[in-house]
């Protein structure tokens, strides 16, 4: 039985942060409005065991430099520049309807010594630094490099780094950006390959540096040989914050345009479209999509963001840890959740 | 140091961010420990008169500052752009993983406050309260 389960009540790409003087009393460029993020546009494919994570960093103006920090389920193999139109293709493709595996092992990492750089690229006007540490590591470690982080980045960067020590930052120059002829809201695609056991979103860091109150937009696109099986602190449904737009068979024309895009080649012959839009307040979001590609497991509570509070026992856990325990410690972590309500949308269709 | 009767800018802010008791032990040496942007006192009491140490010991991997004042320099410093604070007393920023220390002589009894003001700390919840008794 497919199943995507739902836990609401519990207590989240981009880490925005700014590249430049690390001044005190200084400001983010990003919610300052100097320089803004558009609305998110991510797409996570998965075949053959291996994500293939596309995002775009869109040019919304403003001058200076500014970055992100992605976390990653995984040590990536390559980072390189997305193809121009696999994000806008899938858009059309869904509008006309409605409109890690295993994380990398956790490790001492996680909270002492330094961010290891793993690999450096440099993508149009984006150098892109993959970091291994834990969370204060790489958040020194951006600190170090020039990115104002909010208040909030060193528990975030702590809920992620638990899970895995893996961080892709990506300072952006605006400055050389304007000069490789880049206008307000063009994107810079890169596509990230990632082996690991399922595919896997984060969410909650969408919602770093945001009030509360403030909203956060974001599609994120699935491409799985089946019809997967999600999983996430934050409620999925209708009217939530994370609601399905899209769920079916991907059409051989989709995937014909995604496989003759740049980077491409690794798109199947046939698979499942999943658009899962990203719609509410920052404060709802509160952990991140855990995802089973093969719709037949529960997808990883750890994943999905449960159970990782400091001093949690038996933390860190795998990614891939036996369904059965993982229901179990679903419905007692909804259970001791004031107002937590636990909701298991069992009618979709079996793959 | 003069205390000031009311914050008119920031009163609803005021109060302690993580709603602990009123602290019970007098000091003059007063250490607040931050983690995850949050400082580990919510009151600290302080006796008028007399040299108060405030130690910042900062674990996180960013920045932060430790303001010790009434509600018009907390007003101040919320809207104020000084990039550190080094050599005004009560003002101090500390830098990731790092520790700094300022003083502060209280000349009256009342209520002071203390807090970080880098862009949104305030917000966050970075702020406390100082009750100077006699």
């Amino acid at each position: 039985m497919r199943r995507v389960l739902a836990v609401a009540g519990a207590t989240v790409a981009f880490l925005v942060g700014v590249a430049g003087p690390a001044v005190a009393c200084g400001g983010l460029i990003g919610p300052n409005g100097a320089v803004n993020l558009l609305r998110t546009t991510t797409f996570a494919g998965y075949h053959d065991g291996v994500e293939h994570y596309v995002t775009s960093f869109a040019f919304a103006g403003g001058g200076g430099a500014f970055g992100s920090l992605t976390p990653l389920p995984g040590v990536p193999t390559k980072v390189e520049r997305g193809g121009d139109w696999t994000l806008q293709r899938l858009i059309r493709e869904t509008t006309a309807v409605a409109e890690s595996a295993r994380f990398a092992a956790p490790t001492a990492l996680a909270s002492k010594g330094d961010a290891e750089v793993i690999m450096k690229v440099k993508v149009d006007a984006l150098d892109i630094t993959v970091l291994k540490g834990g969370g204060k590591a790489v958040g020194e470690w951006a600190t170090e490099h020039g990115f104002r982080l909010p208040p909030d980045a060193p528990e975030v960067l702590d809920f992620y780094a638990r899970r895995s020590p893996i961080f892709l930052a990506a300072a952006f120059d605006a400055n050389e950006a304007k000069k490789r002829g880049q206008n307000i809201g063009d994107g810079t695609p890169v596509h990230i390959t990632i082996p690991t056991a399922n595919p896997w979103v984060p969410l909650r860091i969408l919602a770093l540096g945001k009030d509360a109150r403030e909203r956060v937009e974001a599609d994120v696109y699935l491409l799985t040989d089946r019809r997967p099986n999600l999983l996430s602190t934050t409620r999925i449904g209708t009217n939530a914050t994370l609601s399905i737009e899209y769920d079916d068979a991907a059409s051989e024309s989709l995937l014909r345009d995604l496989r003759d895009d740049k980077t491409g080649d690794w798109v199947p012959d046939s698979g499942w479209l999943t658009k899962v839009t990203v719609s509410g307040p920052a404060g709802d979001l509160t952990g991140d999509l855990a995802i089973d590609a093969n719709g037949v497991q529960e997808p990883s509570m750890v994943a999905a963001g449960f159970n990782i509070a400091p001093g949690s026992p038996g933390f860190p856990q795998p990614y891939d840890e036996s369904p059965a325990p993982a229901i179990a410690v679903a419905v007692m972590a909804g259970s001791l959740l004031t107002a937590a309500a636990v909701s298991s949308f069992r009618g979709r269709r079996t793959a | 140091m003069r205390l000031a009767a009311f914050w008119p800018v920031l009163a609803l802010a005021a109060a302690p961010a993580c709603g602990s008791a009123e602290a019970r032990v007098t000091t003059t040496d007063a250490v607040l420990d931050v983690r995850w942007s949050a400082f580990s006192e919510s009151s600290v009491k302080v006796p008028r008169g007399v040299p108060i140490t405030f130690t910042i010991r900062n674990d996180d991997p960013i920045g932060h500052e430790l303001i010790v004042g009434d509600a018009a320099l907390q007003s101040r410093h919320e809207k104020g752009t000084e990039p550190a604070h080094e050599d005004r007393p009560g003002e101090v920023t500390v830098g990731p993983g790092e520790t700094a220390t300022t003083t502060v002589t209280f000349a009256e009894a009342g209520m002071a406050y203390f807090a970080c003001h880098l862009p949104g700390h305030y917000r966050y919840g970075m702020r406390g309260v100082v009750h100077v008794v006699r």
